[in-house]
């Protein structure tokens, strides 16, 4: 299935909900244009909720921590939120874990913003 | 005397869509040799991180170069080559992106992966120059039935 993605604010925080493949032509660019976009409306608190991603190749790894880079230089925060079993293994073998601030609960993620 | 493998080989045009294929066909090969679902998608990844690689900075994304995937196919493993008509690289050269200075980096990971995911793992010189990541996975249903 090919990288979808929809956005929602919730408390002040952009949540994007995503679904499908982020791999190299697939995802990848699409999700570099969406947090760019947000960042550039003014959006610095983000939310990436994976809970519909199935598929992660080392191009798509990149692409969370060049978002997470971008967000970062910009004084904003990006969390990440529901990783299903593979994407949570892809993190802990890439050690990516010690990077990420990662939740499982939509609440929990949003207030940790404003903790 | 070892059993001869089973041996599907697959010519590839550097291509973006050639990655997806060689993943699916490396799936199927997987299904086929009796490895479980878990398998299956490890080796899929290794190979997509293989040809992906191959791709980008092998073949530099010069469609007339080729991609060679071989897959051997034992009772007891599952033996992939991926060879590129690049240059080569040294898997000593390649960043661990695991450490400190690197994490937020973006090299490293696609042979991370692949080192992870399969059981034997190296990166030679083909006859041409050019890559070859050669890689096995063990298939664990013939070592329960051995054991």
């Amino acid at each position: 299935m090919s990288f979808k993605s929809v956005t929602r604010e919730v408390g002040g925080v952009i949540v994007i909900d995503m679904e499908g493949r982020i791999t190299l032509g697939e995802g990848s660019n699409l999700l570099r244009d969406l947090i760019a976009e947000k960042l550039d409306a003014g959006h610095k608190q983000i939310v990436m909720n994976l809970a519909g991603i199935n598929y992660i190749d080392s191009t798509g790894l990149g692409e969370l921590v060049s978002s997470y880079r971008h967000v970062k230089s910009q004084g904003g925060e990006l969390k990440l939120l529901n990783l299903n079993k593979k994407v949570s293994d892809l993190l802990q073998v890439t050690k990516l874990y010690t990077v990420f601030d990662v939740h499982s609960n939509e609440s929990q993620a949003v207030a940790s913003f404003h903790s | 005397m070892p059993s001869k493998p089973q041996r599907i080989e697959i010519v590839l045009e550097t291509l973006i869509e050639s990655i997806a294929l060689a993943e699916d066909v490396g799936v199927r090969v997987a299904v086929a040799g009796g490895f479980d679902e878990d398998d299956q998608y490890k080796i899929g990844l290794a190979v997509h991180e293989a040809v992906m690689n191959a791709f980008q900075y092998g073949n530099r994304e010069q469609r007339e170069r080729k991609i060679y995937v071989v897959f051997e196919l034992y009772p007891e493993k599952l033996v992939i080559h991926v060879t590129d008509q690049g240059t080569g690289f040294r898997l000593a050269d390649v960043p661990d992106p695991r450490t400190d200075e690197n994490v937020l980096g973006d090299s490293g990971r696609g042979v991370l992966l692949m080192r992870a995911f399969m059981d034997e793992f190296d990166v030679l010189v083909s006859a041409t120059g050019g890559a070859e990541v050669v890689m096995s996975k063990r298939c664990r249903r013939q070592i329960s039935q051995a054991s």
